[in-house]
C-alpha cells in the first residue's frame, strides 16, 4: 500500500497566538509551582522540535487515518435541517472516532511525543472517562504504563469507563479531595507530575492547563477544522456560515473554530453548559457567568467565590463539568470573535433525543448542548446557509444517564 | 529594614537557622489560629508562615490539603486570614509572618488591595505557590509599594540559568522546595541539598530557607546544619489535625514539638 501523503500541513496556525509564553493576550501563562518549570520548558521544546518534524508528522497522520479512522464524515442532517426549517446542518461525525470522541486526537498526538521524549509511564485526569479511555487506549497501544485520575462522584457514575479503562490496562485512582470530580482529578494528576517528574508525561485532555498545554492540545484538535474545511467546500462549494460546538475546556470547540479564526464570514458559537440555569448558580458556565482569575495553571474565566475560591459546577453531562475554560476561549470571547451561550440541561435533553429519533445517531449530552443551539439557530438563518455542528462525541456512554431521568433501571 | 531582614541578621549574629513552622489559618476554627501562632513564638519559631486556604491546592500533599478544608468549611477567606494577622500583631510586634498560599483568592482582591490590606495588616511577604517570577510583574510592583517582600521557590528541577530570574525576584528568604513532591512528602535525601544550596548562594546573598518532608528534629537539625531558615509544615499540621477538638491538648502538643525542633536546632 502506498504510503498515505499529508494531506494538509500541521498544524495550520493563522494567528499568532499564544506568544512566546503562552499568553493570549492577558490569558493563558504558566502558573505553576516551580517544580512543574522544567519539565513543562522540557515539554516546550520537544514540542516545537517535532511539529515540523515530517517523520512525527507522517506517523500522526497514519495514526489518524488507520488507527482513529479519519478524516470523520461531514454528514448533512437533511431531515433534521427540514424540521427545524431553515440553514442546512451538517454534522462534523467525531463521534465515529475510535474510542468514540475527538478526545483520542489529542492522546495519540501527545502519547506519541512521550514516546519521543523517553518517558515510559503516562498519567492523565479525567472526568466523564472519555478522555481517560482514549489516554488508557494509546498507552495499551504502546505499551506504556497509565494511571487515570478520577472524581469518587464521576467514578460512580460513569463505572463503565471505569471498567474499560481497567481493561486497557490502565490503573484508575479514585480522588476524594474536594468535591471529588474533574478539577480534583487535574489536582491530583498535577501531584503525581510533581512527585515522578523524571519518567512521566502528562496527558492533559482539554485546551488548558499551563502553557504548552492550550496551545498543543489546540493543534493536535485542528485536525477537525481542517477537514471541516475542505470538506465543506467538497460538499456544498463554500465555507460554512456558522460553526457550534459545545465548551467544558474547550478542546472539541478549538478544534473546530481555530482553522477559521481569520476567516470573518464564519461565526463561531461555543455552547457551554447551563446545567440547571445561570439564575439557580448550579451549571457550568464559565464564559457566561463567570470573571478572569487564576487556575490549573493559567489565567482564564472561572467560576468563583467574591473570594477567590473555586465553585463547584453542575452540568447533566461530566465532560462539561468544569469550573474553568481553555485560556483561547477567554480571549476570543474577549475578542468578539467567538460568542459563547448556554444551554440547560433540559434543552440538551431534548436535542439528545430529537437527533436520535430524527437522524438516527445518539450523540453525547457535551455534544447535544452544541445541537440544541443549532436548532436555536437555524430558523433564523436562510435556507442556502450552512451551520456546521461538533458532534464531539457519541452518546452510548450516556445512556445510562438518559434512561435513570426516565426512571428505567437495568 | 524590614521584620524579616532584621530577624534573620540577628540569627546570623547568633549563629542559628531559623524556625519556620506553617499552620493553615482558620484550621481547625478561625479563632484558634492567633493563639496557636503566639504559642508557636512561644515555643521558639523565629518566623510564622501562615497558610491561606485554597479549594484548590496543587502543590500540597492529604496533610495540608485537609486543613485547608476544615478552614474553608468555616469560611475563612484571605480577609479573614489579614484580620488574624493584624490581631496577632496587636501584641506581637517583633516576629515575621508570611502569607503562603495561591493566586487565585489574591487576583479576586486585586493585587494593589492586597498589597494595601497586607501591609496594613503587618504582613511581612507573600509566597505565591503558583506564581513563578516570570508571572509576577504586576503583583511584584505593588507589593513593593506597600514594602512587602516576595518569597519565590526553587525546585530540585530549577536549572542553574534560571536561579538568576528568581534570585532577582525574590526578597525576605528563598525557598528551597527540597524534594520532587508535593508538602509533606517523605523522600527528603539531606545528603544532596548541599549542593543545590551551593548554587542558589552563587546568585544571592538573601538567606536561603528548605522545606518539604522535615518530619523530625533530627530531619530538622541536619538541614539547620545548611539552611539559613528550616520550615515545617505538615508534620506540624498532622498534630493539629489530630489534637484539634482539645484546645489545650493541642496547645501542648504544638508547643511540645516546636520546642523539640528548636533544641535540636539549637544543638547544632
Amino acid at each position: 500500500m502506498p504510503e498515505p501523503k499529508l494531506e494538509s500541513e500541521f498544524p495550520v496556525i493563522p494567528d499568532d497566538l499564544p506568544d512566546e509564553r503562552g499568553h493570549f493576550g492577558r490569558y493563558g501563562g504558566r502558573f505553576v509551582a516551580e517544580t512543574l518549570i522544567r519539565p513543562l520548558e522540557e515539554l516546550t521544546a520537544a514540542y516545537r522540535r517535532y511539529r515540523d518534524d515530517p517523520e512525527f508528522l507522517s506517523e500522526l497522520d497514519r495514526d489518524f487515518r488507520h488507527y482513529v479512522g479519519r478524516p470523520s464524515p461531514l454528514y448533512e442532517a437533511e431531515r433534521w435541517s427540514r424540521e427545524l426549517g431553515g440553514a442546512r446542518i451538517f454534522l462534523k461525525r467525531e463521534d465515529l472516532n475510535h474510542t468514540g470522541a475527538h478526545k483520542v486526537n489529542n492522546t495519540i498526538g501527545q502519547a506519541l511525543l512521550a514516546r519521543r521524549m523517553g518517558k515510559t509511564r503516562i498519567i492523565a485526569e479525567t472526568g466523564a472517562g472519555q478522555h481517560g479511555v482514549a489516554t488508557a487506549t494509546v498507552a495499551a497501544r504502546l505499551g506504556l504504563e497509565c494511571v487515570v485520575y478520577m472524581g469518587e462522584v464521576d467514578v460512580a457514575r460513569q463505572a463503565i469507563n471505569v471498567y474499560r479503562m481497567k481493561l486497557l490496562g490502565a490503573e484508575v485512582v479514585p480522588v476524594s479531595s474536594g468535591s471529588k470530580t474533574l478539577k480534583d482529578a487535574l489536582n491530583e494528576a498535577l501531584r503525581d507530575w510533581v512527585t515522578h517528574v523524571d519518567d512521566t508525561f502528562y496527558i492533559i485532555g482539554t485546551v488548558a492547563g499551563p502553557h504548552p498545554y492550550p496551545e498543543m492540545v489546540r493543534d493536535f484538535q485542528t485536525v477537525i477544522g481542517r477537514e471541516t474545511r475542505e470538506q465543506c467546500l467538497e460538499l456544498t462549494g463554500r465555507l460554512p456560515d456558522a460553526l457550534v460546538a459545545c465548551v467544558g475546556g474547550g478542546s472539541n470547540a478549538i478544534g473546530l473554530f481555530h482553522p477559521f479564526i481569520g476567516e470573518e464570514s464564519v461565526a463561531m458559537y461555543g455552547v457551554e453548559a447551563a446545567g440547571e440555569g445561570i439564575a439557580t448558580g448550579r451549571h457550568a458556565a464559565p464564559l457566561n457567568a463567570g470573571r478572569p482569575g487564576v487556575l490549573h495553571g493559567n489565567r482564564t474565566y472561572l467560576m468563583e467565590d467574591e473570594n477567590g475560591q473555586i465553585l463547584e459546577t453542575h452540568s447533566i453531562s461530566a465532560g462539561l463539568d468544569y469550573p474553568g475554560v481553555g485560556p483561547e476561549h477567554a480571549w476570543l470571547k474577549d475578542s468578539g470573535r467567538a460568542t459563547y451561550v448556554a444551554i440547560e440541561d433540559g434543552e440538551a435533553l431534548e436535542a439528545f433525543h430529537t437527533l436520535t429519533r430524527i437522524e438516527g445517531i445518539i450523540p453525547a449530552l457535551e455534544s447535544s448542548h452544541a445541537l440544541a443551539w443549532a436548532a436555536r439557530l437555524a430558523p433564523q438563518m436562510d435556507r442556502d446557509q450552512i451551520i456546521v455542528v461538533n458532534l464531539s462525541g457519541r452518546g452510548d456512554k450516556d445512556i445510562h444517564t438518559v434512561a435513570e431521568l426516565e426512571g428505567i433501571r437495568f | 529594614m524590614n521584620r524579616i531582614q532584621e530577624r534573620f541578621r540577628a540569627l546570623r549574629q547568633g549563629g542559628r537557622p531559623a524556625l519556620v513552622p506553617f499552620i493553615t489559618a482558620g484550621d481547625p476554627e478561625p479563632a484558634a489560629t492567633v493563639e496557636l501562632m503566639h504559642e508557636l513564638v512561644r515555643a521558639g519559631a523565629d518566623l510564622i508562615e501562615l497558610g491561606v486556604p485554597f479549594t484548590d491546592p496543587m502543590a500540597d500533599g492529604p496533610v495540608i490539603q485537609h486543613a485547608s478544608e476544615r478552614a474553608l468549611a468555616h469560611g475563612v477567606s484571605l480577609r479573614d486570614v489579614l484580620g488574624m494577622v493584624a490581631e496577632f500583631r496587636s501584641s506581637d510586634p517583633e516576629t515575621p509572618v508570611i502569607l503562603m498560599g495561591y493566586l487565585n483568592p489574591v487576583e479576586a482582591m486585586g493585587y494593589a488591595e492586597y498589597a494595601r490590606r497586607a501591609a496594613e495588616a503587618g504582613v511581612d511577604g507573600s509566597l505565591v505557590v503558583d506564581m513563578p517570577p516570570e508571572e509576577a510583574g504586576d503583583f511584584l510592583e505593588a507589593c513593593r509599594e506597600r514594602g512587602l517582600e516576595t518569597i519565590f521557590l526553587v525546585a530540585p528541577t530549577t536549572a542553574e540559568e534560571r536561579m538568576d530570574l528568581i534570585c532577582r525576584a525574590a526578597g525576605g528568604f528563598v525557598y528551597y522546595v527540597s524534594l520532587k513532591g508535593v508538602t509533606g512528602s517523605d523522600q527528603l535525601d539531606v545528603s544532596v541539598l548541599g549542593e543545590k544550596l551551593g548554587q542558589i548562594r552563587r546568585h544571592t546573598d538573601v538567606p536561603v530557607g528548605i522545606g518539604f518532608g522535615i518530619k523530625d528534629a533530627a530531619t530538622a537539625a541536619a538541614v539547620g546544619r545548611l539552611a539559613d531558615a528550616v520550615v515545617v509544615g505538615s508534620a506540624l499540621v498532622s498534630r493539629i489535625e489530630a489534637h484539634g477538638a482539645d484546645r489545650e491538648r493541642l496547645r501542648r502538643e504544638v508547643h511540645g514539638f516546636i520546642g523539640e525542633l528548636r533544641q535540636a536546632l539549637d544543638r547544632e
